[in-house]
């Protein structure tokens, strides 16, 4: 087959029928239930713990039962169950195990924990005062960076605009609930769930339990969605339904109730970025900025969202003088992680809610304002890295003047019941790891085995999440041998048989994984009248990408992809209701793998950006997540809907497979600021915050308003 | 406290001693492997557990099985043997209308219902008719051209208003 042939997907009919096997549908024999002990205090040290008494064959599995109790993420400051203290409401203390899950809820309920509270942390601003440490590094920071290009301190006779911009959580709201089972079978521990990264979980598993390579085995289950929700998380709940399985010898099972999952689990970090801009001639030729995240008690994967929000910060733009500063802080609210975009939602809407503020000041229309801006190739990153590719911004922005007929809307009335507004937007996403990630941490492999009956297998550890993975790269594997789709084998990974060829995180899936696969499908072809055989392809950098993770200077991504957008809204003059009528987009992908995987990426990271601007209202009091339920958190249904139409520019990345770059997170990124952008627009005041609400809007219209009296 | 409670379930008479409390949706999954039937939130939001019971679309998490005695259960495996879901199924392929799939079978029962009540729906009409399933990974848009597609290539199935089980 051809790689340009649009195949429809191979996981699509079982999943219509509803005969896929996600987690929850899997039979164990003997099967234990298991439901989490958890922490009513955002911080205290457990006193004690009264158990009702626990009737035979029921367990508490807690502290006491893991070799060693540490969630290896990047670092190990997680425990798996609490130790001493507990840091966060929600915090796992024990699991209840037993066969009926009834009389598991009557052990939790009866149950009482005896704590000794201490004070807690529950924002940046009470992190930053410093008046409670509560953890051992200064000032409740974990980390901290900074970094600059030219010389911001040269700049004279600048005008000077600044503003403080936040995002809240956002919850990922996947379909299908967090979820693990643990299963011991003849010395070998394994592990079921519903994952990302199952070598994350395996390495976990092996610290967690002194388990060896051989004996540790993880496989990840048909995934209802993650959306970087189930990138770190899954390895928590892995490590503790180890703990029970190896206590109990049989099959335990966790999966979370949905206000569980809503509750407790990682979230987007809520953020508050500073920027000072510095402005001659109508173009911002130098721009400081601080940014601050909420990454709860525990550091997870907080450090790299932080470098991804910072690494980007000169989104599409060239801007010759900057200072970035970040900070990571820790509180005792929900521990927050991975989430599509993984920093960049946070730092793309506060600049380019700036440079719309700027150019509505300098009565420049924000369209040609950014466009003034637009970075070009051989021109420099904010850590002075060199954009080696071709950049076409230009064609981007051409061709979504013309989708959207912006000029002609920019024209546009308020009507009689409704303000019209129209913002836009235009941000990059580096495809893989940051830096030398790749091949220094992640250092993929991959395999492809050829088998006698002229079929291919796949060997990866990479998962179909509903992003459309098993289809994306069977295309690749069969376009480059020239085989059939059907005859190329992709199962979901089994850590037993698959290598690491890494996490399934970072838009890096078809871009760095699709690329071995393409080189190894070569080889496969050379040798494709041999019976069998296996060939096993390894990252290598390509030789353009140098980087100094200890000074963050040189390339921080191997390429980027790029989006233009602009969306239209309508706000009701009485109520402030927003209706988004129309999302356009525009995007440098590389080259599509399958356009109509393309369009499913582009139009949920429409919907899923337009739940993070103006509707998914994660708020915490006193550490405790205020909405959990789909009632209290409202995500878009299909009624908020708009029209959506998008287009490509092709833009061939030599070192994607047929050029092919990173899709999934770009699409969300640019969403928020285009429509806090267009609300600006349509009420003429500014907006600082996501998601923009009506509460918000009557509060910043009604205090304009009385300031004016 | 347990009863016998009598319904049809896919077209097939059963018959089972069970607590007249317990959901329905459970019922589907543990005692019958009803495995397409998803429990998405279990507060009746989001739409993945949808069955039919008498011919009307209920989320099965909010169903006590008292509630379905002498009643014509239908879940996805009942309907998937029927002529529309196959003209459905094909709407959803073509327009490329799953992702994850964790709320397709619920979205798929929703687009039989719609279709049951208004043959030939517009854009507005196949909004409120799937408003009650959450989709967190299409967008939505692919979803609408697929009951278009639908319609397009069977709607005929539904004018009749006839339902082929």
């Amino acid at each position: 087959m051809r790689i340009n042939t649009r195949k429809i997907r191979t996981d699509g009919k079982e999943k219509i029928r509803g005969e896929n096997k996600y987690l929850e549908d899997l039979e164990f024999k003997n099967l234990y239930y298991a439901r989490t002990l958890r922490s009513e205090v955002s911080r205290g040290i457990i006193k004690e713990i009264i158990y009702p008494e626990i009737p035979e064959n029921y367990y508490i599995v807690d502290k006491n039962d893991i070799y060693r109790n540490e969630v290896k993420m990047v670092e190990v400051d997680m425990p798996i169950f609490a130790k001493d203290q507990v840091n966060y409401i929600g915090e796992p203390i024990s699991l209840i195990v037993g066969q009926n899950k009834d009389v598991i809820i009557d052990i939790i309920n009866n149950t009482k924990v005896i704590y000794e509270e201490l004070p807690s942390v529950y924002s940046m601003e009470e992190a930053k005062a410093n008046n409670v440490t509560i953890i051992e590094k200064e000032n409740n920071e974990f980390v901290s960076h900074e970094f600059s290009t030219g010389d911001i301190s040269s700049l004279n006779n600048c005008e000077i605009f600044d503003g403080v911009y936040e995002t809240t959580y956002q919850e990922q709201l996947y379909m299908e609930k967090q979820g693990a089972v643990g299963d011991y079978k003849d010395g070998e521990l394994i592990v079921y769930g519903s994952m990302q990264c199952p070598y994350y979980v395996k390495n976990a598993l092996m610290h967690a339990t002194g388990y060896n390579e051989i004996n540790t085995r993880v496989i990840q289950t048909d995934t209802g969605g993650a959306f970087g929700g189930k990138e770190e998380y899954p390895s928590l709940m892995a490590c503790q339904v180890a703990a029970a399985t190896l206590k109990i010898k049989n099959p335990v099972r966790l999966i979370f109730d949905r206000r569980e999952d809503i509750m407790y689990t990682t979230k987007r970090h809520p953020s508050k970025t500073y920027i000072k801009s510095y402005v001659k001639n109508n173009k911002i030729v130098g721009i400081d900025i601080d940014i601050s995240l909420d990454a709860g008690p525990y550091i997870g994967l907080s450090d790299v969202v932080l470098q991804r929000a910072l690494f980007t910060l000169n989104g599409a733009y060239q801007i010759e003088n900057a200072n970035i500063k970040g900070t990571v802080y820790a509180t005792n609210n929900v521990f927050t992680g991975a989430f599509r975009g993984f920093g960049a939602p946070q730092s793309m809407f506060a600049l380019e809610q700036h440079f719309n503020q700027v150019a509505n000041k300098l009565k420049i229309d924000p369209f040609e304002f950014k466009k003034s801006h637009f970075v070009k190739q051989g021109q420099k990153t904010v850590t002075n890295g060199v954009y080696v590719e071709k950049i076409k911004l230009d064609e981007i922005a051409d061709k979504l003047e013309k989708l959207s007929d912006y000029k002609n809307k920019m024209k546009l009335l308020d009507t009689e019941d409704y303000y019209y507004g129209i913002g836009v937007s235009f941000v990059p996403h580096g495809g893989g790891f940051t830096g030398d990630g790749e091949a220094e941490h992640i250092k993929a492999k991959v395999k492809l085995k050829k088998n006698k009956n002229n079929t291919v297998e796949i060997l990866i550890a990479n998962v179909e999440m509903g992003q459309g993975a098993k289809t994306a790269l069977p295309k690749i594997v069969a376009s480059v041998i020239d085989i059939n789709l059907e005859d190329v084998i992709y199962n979901n990974p089994d850590t037993k048989y698959v290598p690491d060829s890494g996490p399934t995180v970072a838009s890096r899936t078809t871009m760095v994984v699709g690329r071995l696969l393409y080189k190894a499908a070569e080889k496969v072809k050379e040798r494709f009248n041999e019976e069998e055989f296996i060939i096993e392809e390894n990252f290598k950098a390509p030789d353009y990408l140098v980087w100094d993770p200890e000074t963050f200077q040189g390339n921080a991504y191997m390429s980027y992809s790029w989006s233009g957008n602009v969306a239209e809204v309508l706000v009701d003059k009485i109520t402030y209701d927003v209706t988004v009528k129309n999302i356009y987009g525009v995007y440098d992908v590389g080259y599509p793998i399958d356009i109509k995987l393309v369009e499913g990426q582009i139009h949920g990271g429409i919907i899923q950006g337009m739940g993070m601007g103006m509707m998914e209202n994660m708020t915490s009091k006193n550490g405790k997540i205020e909405q959990n339920n789909f009632e209290a958190y409202s995500v878009p249904t299909i009624k908020d809907m708009p029209h959506m139409e998008f287009d490509l520019v092709i833009n061939e990345y030599d070192d994607g497979p047929y050029g092919a770059k990173g899709v999934g997170e770009l699409t969300l990124v640019g969403i928020p600021p285009a429509i806090a952008s267009a609300i600006e627009n349509a009420v003429n005041k500014e907006f600082f915050k996501v998601p923009v609400t009506p509460e918000y809007i009557l509060e910043v219209k009604e205090y304009a308003d009385r300031n004016q009296i | 406290m347990q009863i016998e409670i009598k319904f049809n379930l896919n077209g097939e008479d059963v018959s089972i001693m069970t607590d007249p409390v317990r959901r329905l949706l459970d019922v589907l999954r543990e005692d019958f492997k009803l495995t397409g039937v998803k429990e998405g939130c279990s507060e009746g939001e989001c739409g993945a557990c949808v069955v039919f019971v008498n011919d009307i679309l209920v989320n099965s998490c909010m169903v006590p099985m008292a509630n379905v005695i002498n009643k014509k259960v239908m879940s996805i495996e009942g309907f998937k043997q029927t002529k529309e879901f196959e003209v459905i199924e094909k709407g959803f392929l073509e327009a490329g209308a799953v992702q994850c799939g964790f709320c397709t079978p619920g979205m798929i029962m929703a687009t039989e219902n719609l279709l049951r009540n208004i043959s030939n729906p517009s854009v507005e009409e196949i909004k409120e008719g799937l408003s009650g399933n959450i989709c967190r990974c299409t967008g939505y848009q692919t979803i609408i051209e697929a009951v278009q597609l639908t319609v397009k290539d069977g709607g005929e199935l539904w004018k009749s208003n006839l339902t082929s089980l």
